[in-house]
C-alpha cells in the first residue's frame, strides 16, 4: 500500500476546492458548459444517457479496505448502491448527480482517492500488474514506479491539453497482466546485463477505430532517466499530435505516419536536448516513494496446511481453488481472484454491501489490501492459505466466488447502450446471456481458457479487439447488430483478433458464440490446445466455415 | 480584454499590428511571426519595443536568434483545450532562457492560470473580466506541486527529501 | 464547442422532440412547449418540421444553464396523441437499463 502523506493530502484537498468552485461556477451560469466540459473531464465526470458518471481512479488496481469502504459509502450515499469495476482499474458511479459531487470528492479524498484525471485529453490513471508486489518471478513492484509516475502525469502543467487522452500501463512479470501493448505508451520493467532497473519503452498501442499494437522505441530506458524519457514522448506528442480529427489525435496515429523509427528519433532529440538534471530521479528519490509502501509481513507457514486437506473433499471448494486461486511469491499464502462475473449479472459490477464485505474479508484475512484488475475482477493479493476454505464460504456467501476466472463466462465487457451516450448497441445483455449458456461449470473447464469482450462501440472500452472471442455491438438501420472476431488476446503476445464472418443481430450472438465454441471443441488438438492456441494454428477459415454453413 | 501582469489588470502598452497594417514609427508594437521574419532586424532598430505573436504549431527555434532583443513574446491558445503553446512556453523559457514577458494569449480562462503560470507565462490576455478580476485568488489555489518547471516552485518529491521522514508520515 | 446547430443541416424523419440532461443532477429532460423542460416525455413539444425543430432545438440550446447537450430525437405519436420514445436509445433514457441493476442480493 502506498500511504499518502501531507503533501499528497494537500495536493488531494486544493483540487477538491478547486472543483467545488467551479461546479459552483457552472451551476450560476458563470461558466458554459462549453468551458465546463473539459474541467468536469478532467475530474472523472462524464455526461451519459440518464445522468452523469464519476470515475475514480484506483492507481496501479492497489486499494486499502478503508478505501473501499468509502467507495462503498460513494455508492450508498450518492448513487444508487453500486459501482462499476473497468478495465482500466477504474470504478465507475452511475447515477451522480453533479451538485453533489464535490461532496463525494471529498468523502474520498479523506481516504487518499481520488478521480483526477480520469477522463479527458490528458494523462490518464496509470494502471499496473493486480498481482504486482505479489506475483512470482517479478523483477520488483511496478507499482513504486507507477506511483512515481502517476504523481509526475498528475496535473502536469505542460500535458493536462494533449491532443487526446494518454495511457500508461506497467509491468514487471514474464507474463503481462497489464495489457501493456494496448496502452498509448507500455512500460516493460526489466533488468540490463549490469543488474540495473530499467524499462522497454513501448509507444502507440490503441484500440478504437484504428486499432494498434504499441512498438518498442528504446530496449532500455534506465530507471532514473523514466520521467525524462516519458516528458521527451509527451512533448513529441503535444506538438506534433493531430489536432484536426479527434479520431487521428491519439498517439498511435502519429506513431503510424511518422513510423516507429521516425518517431523514436524525434523523441531521442527531444531527449537529447533536454536538460535532465531536475527530472532525474535519484535512488533518494526512488527510496522515498517506496518507503511509503507498506507491505505485510509475513509468517512462516505451511504449503499444504490442515485445513486445505479438510475442504479437499468438498467438490465446490476444490473447484473454486483450481480456478480461482494463484501462487504467492511467499509459500503458504495465495492470490484469490474474486469474480465479479456471477451467471445472469453484469461483468464488473459490486453492490456497496459487497465492497463492504469485502474490506472486511480484507482486514481479516489479505493485511486490509484488495486488487482491481482490468479483467473487471478483484483480487485478495495476501490470504494465508490455511485461510482459503474460511474465506471461500464468505466470500460464497456475498456472491462473488463464481469459479469461472478466465472461463468462457468471465466477460469483459463495457456499459454498452444501457448507459452510454457514445454506444450503438448493448453489451450488458448480451454478456449475461453468454453467461447463462454457459452457466455449467464443467463444460465451462472443459472448454478451458477463453476470453470473451464485448464493446458497445468503435471506441473499444470492451477491448474486443484483443478478446479471444471479440463481439463489437454497432446499429444497422435502427437496429443492433454484432461483429465477431476471433484470435485476439492482450497479453505479452498481443494479437489483434480476425472478423469471423458477416454481423449478426442481437438475438443471435449468443448462438454463433456457441457454435464457435463447439467448432472449437471438435478442431481442437486435445484438451491442452487452448482456444486461442487453436485459431492460431488454423486460422480463422474453419471456425467461419462451421458457424456461418447453417447461416 | 483586461491584460493580467505582476497579478494586476494592467494597461497593454503594446499596440498589436495586423499582418498587413502599416508599422507605427514609435512605440511598442506586437506583431505576427511571419511578419517580423520578414524583416526581423529592421523591426528590431526601429523606436519603442519589440514584440512576437508565435502560432502554436511553429518552432520557438524560428525565435532564437533574436530572444535576447525581444521585448515580447505572445503564445496562443486558439481554444484552451488546444495546450500545444505550453510546450512552447516551457521551451522558450527553460532550452532558450528566454527572460521578457512571456504572454498568453486567446482564450485565456480562469481555470488555467496556475498552468500557464508553472509553464512560464508571466502575462495573461484573459477573455473574461470576472477571470481576471479573480487572478490573485485563483493562483493560490495550489501550494503543492508534483513536477518540477522553470517556475522554480519546489516539487513534492523534493520537498520530501529536504525533512524528516516523520513530517512527512502520518 | 460549435452550436448544435451549426453541427449539421436539420432534418426530420417524422414527429420529433428536444431532449437534453438536466445541468445539476444530469436527468434526462424533455423540451415542453411553454420553454422550460419535463421529465415526463408527454409534456414535451412535438414538432413536426426541420424548421419547428431548428426553432425548438435553438430555444433550447439558448438555456445552457439548466440543460446540457440538446438534440433533436424521434418519437412516435399515436392515434390519442400518446408520445413514444422513437428508438432504442430513446426508449433506455426514458426507460432506464434493460438489466437489472444489482448483482446479487447479500445473504443476511
Amino acid at each position: 500500500m502506498y500511504a499518502y502523506d501531507d503533501i499528497d493530502r494537500t495536493l488531494l484537498s486544493e483540487r477538491v476546492s478547486e472543483f467545488r468552485d467551479q461546479v459552483k461556477r457552472r451551476l450560476s451560469g458563470e461558466l458554459t458548459e462549453d468551458e465546463f466540459k473539459m474541467l468536469r473531464l478532467q475530474n472523472g465526470v462524464y455526461l451519459q444517457l440518464h445522468a452523469y458518471m464519476f470515475r475514480v481512479a484506483i492507481p496501479y488496481g492497489t486499494l486499502s479496505s478503508k478505501q473501499l469502504r468509502r467507495l462503498a459509502h460513494v455508492a450508498r450515499t450518492y448513487d444508487r448502491g453500486y459501482g462499476h469495476f473497468t478495465t482500466r482499474q477504474n470504478i465507475q458511479f452511475n447515477w451522480i448527480k453533479l451538485a453533489e459531487l464535490p461532496d463525494a470528492l471529498a468523502d474520498l479524498a479523506e481516504v487518499g482517492i481520488h478521480s483526477m484525471q480520469t477522463s479527458g485529453n490528458n494523462t490518464r490513471n496509470v494502471t499496473s500488474d493486480q498481482w504486482a508486489g505479489v506475483a512470482p518471478g517479478e523483477v520488483e513492484d511496478p507499482r513504486i514506479w507507477s506511483e512515481i509516475l502517476r504523481q509526475y502525469t498528475t496535473l502536469h502543467p505542460e500535458f493536462s491539453f494533449l491532443p487526446r487522452k494518454f495511457k500508461f500501463a506497467i509491468t514487471a512479470s514474464k507474463h503481462d497482466r497489464a495489457a501493456i501493448k494496448i496502452h498509448d505508451v507500455g512500460l516493460r520493467l526489466h533488468r540490463n546485463d549490469k543488474g540495473e532497473t530499467g524499462f522497454e519503452v513501448m509507444v502507440g498501442g490503441g484500440l478504437g477505430r484504428t486499432p494498434f499494437l504499441a512498438k518498442t522505441i528504446r530496449h532500455f530506458v534506465h530507471g532514473h532517466d523514466l520521467l525524462s524519457y516519458v516528458e521527451a514522448i509527451l512533448r513529441v506528442y503535444n506538438r506534433y499530435g493531430r489536432r484536426d480529427n479527434i479520431y487521428k489525435a491519439r498517439i498511435k496515429i502519429l506513431v503510424h505516419e511518422l513510423g516507429a523509427d521516425k518517431f523514436a528519433q524525434e523523441v531521442e532529440e527531444e531527449w537529447r536536448q533536454m536538460d535532465k538534471r531536475v527530472l532525474t530521479l535519484t535512488d533518494a528519490d526512488i527510496e522515498n516513494v517506496r518507503s511509503r509502501f507498506s507491505y505485510p509481513v509475513y509468517e512462516n507457514l505451511p504449503h499444504m496446511p490442515d485445513e486445505l486437506k479438510a475442504a479437499a473433499h468438498d467438490t465446490r471448494f476444490e473447484a473454486w481453488r483450481k480456478n480461482s486461486v494463484a501462487p504467492h511469491k511467499v509459500p503458504g499464502y495465495a492470490i484469490v481472484t474474486l469474480s465479479l462475473k456471477p451467471v445472469g449479472m453484469p461483468p464488473g459490477d459490486a453492490t456497496a454491501e459487497q465492497m463492504d464485505a469485502i474490506a472486511d474479508l480484507a482486514d481479516r484475512y489479505s493485511f486490509g489490501e484488495i486488487r482491481v484488475g482490468h479483467e473487471q475482477n478483484l483480487a485478495l493479493p495476501h490470504v494465508a492459505k490455511r485461510d482459503l476454505p474460511a474465506l471461500w464460504r464468505a466470500l460464497d456467501k456475498i456472491g462473488v466466488a463464481t469459479p469461472n476466472v478466465n472461463l468462457v463466462s468471465d466477460i469483459i465487457a463495457c456499459p454498452g447502450l444501457d448507459y452510454c451516450s457514445l454506444a450503438n448497441a448493448r453489451s450488458i445483455p448480451i454478456a449475461q446471456e453468454l453467461t447463462r449458456r454457459f452457466a455449467n461449470h464443467e463444460t465451462a473447464s472443459l472448454i478451458g481458457r477463453l476470453h470473451i469482450n464485448i464493446s458497445g462501440c468503435i471506441n473499444a472500452c470492451g477491448h474486443h479487439h484483443v478478446g479471444h472471442i471479440g463481439i463489437l455491438g454497432v446499429e444497422k438501420n435502427g437496429q443492433e447488430v454484432y461483429q465477431i472476431t476471433i484470435g485476439g488476446r492482450a497479453d505479452e503476445n498481443a494479437e489483434l483478433g480476425n472478423l469471423i464472418g458477416p454481423a449478426v443481430p442481437y438475438g443471435e450472438v449468443a448462438d454463433v458464440v456457441e457454435d464457435i465454441v463447439e467448432a472449437y471443441l471438435a478442431l481442437r488438438e486435445g484438451p491442452d490446445e487452448l482456444f486461442i492456441d487453436a485459431v492460431k494454428r488454423l486460422g480463422v477459415e474453419p471456425f467461419r466455415e462451421r458457424v456461418y454453413a447453417t447461416r | 480584454m483586461p491584460l493580467v501582469r505582476n497579478e494586476k489588470i494592467t494597461a497593454d502598452d503594446f499596440v498589436r499590428v495586423a499582418d498587413d497594417a502599416t508599422i507605427p514609427a514609435g512605440g511598442n508594437v506586437l506583431i505576427p511571426l511571419a511578419r517580423f521574419l520578414e524583416d526581423a532586424e529592421a523591426l528590431l532598430q526601429r523606436d519603442g519595443k519589440v514584440g512576437v505573436i508565435l502560432p502554436n504549431n511553429r518552432d520557438p527555434d524560428d525565435l532564437e536568434p533574436y530572444l535576447e532583443r525581444l521585448a515580447l513574446i505572445a503564445l496562443v491558445f486558439p481554444t484552451f483545450r488546444d495546450g500545444r503553446a505550453y510546450s512552447q512556453a516551457r521551451l522558450l523559457r527553460e532550452r532558450y532562457g528566454y527572460d521578457g514577458e512571456l504572454r498568453a494569449t486567446g482564450q485565456v480562462l480562469r481555470d488555467q492560470f496556475v498552468f500557464m503560470i508553472r509553464a512560464g507565462f508571466d502575462a495573461f490576455e484573459v477573455k473574461k473580466d470576472s477571470d481576471a478580476l479573480a487572478f490573485e485568488e485563483t493562483i493560490k489555489r495550489y501550494s503543492v506541486f508534483y513536477q518540477p518547471t522553470a517556475d522554480g516552485r519546489f516539487t513534492a518529491l523534493r520537498q520530501r527529501l529536504f525533512r524528516p521522514y516523520a513530517a512527512a508520515s502520518r | 464547442m460549435t452550436s448544435p446547430l451549426e453541427q449539421k443541416k436539420i432534418k426530420i424523419a417524422g414527429p420529433s422532440i428536444v431532449t437534453a440532461n438536466r445541468t445539476w443532477d444530469g436527468a434526462v429532460v424533455y423540451r415542453t412547449a411553454g420553454h422550460g423542460w419535463s421529465t415526463d416525455l408527454t409534456e414535451a413539444a412535438v414538432v413536426r418540421t426541420a424548421d419547428a425543430a431548428r426553432d425548438l432545438l435553438s430555444e433550447a440550446a439558448a438555456d445552457d444553464v439548466n440543460a446540457v447537450g440538446p438534440y433533436i430525437a424521434p418519437v412516435a405519436v399515436d392515434q390519442t396523441g400518446t408520445i413514444a420514445p422513437g428508438n432504442l436509445r430513446e426508449r433506455i433514457r426514458l426507460d432506464g437499463v434493460t438489466i437489472p441493476l444489482l448483482p446479487v442480493a447479500v445473504a443476511a
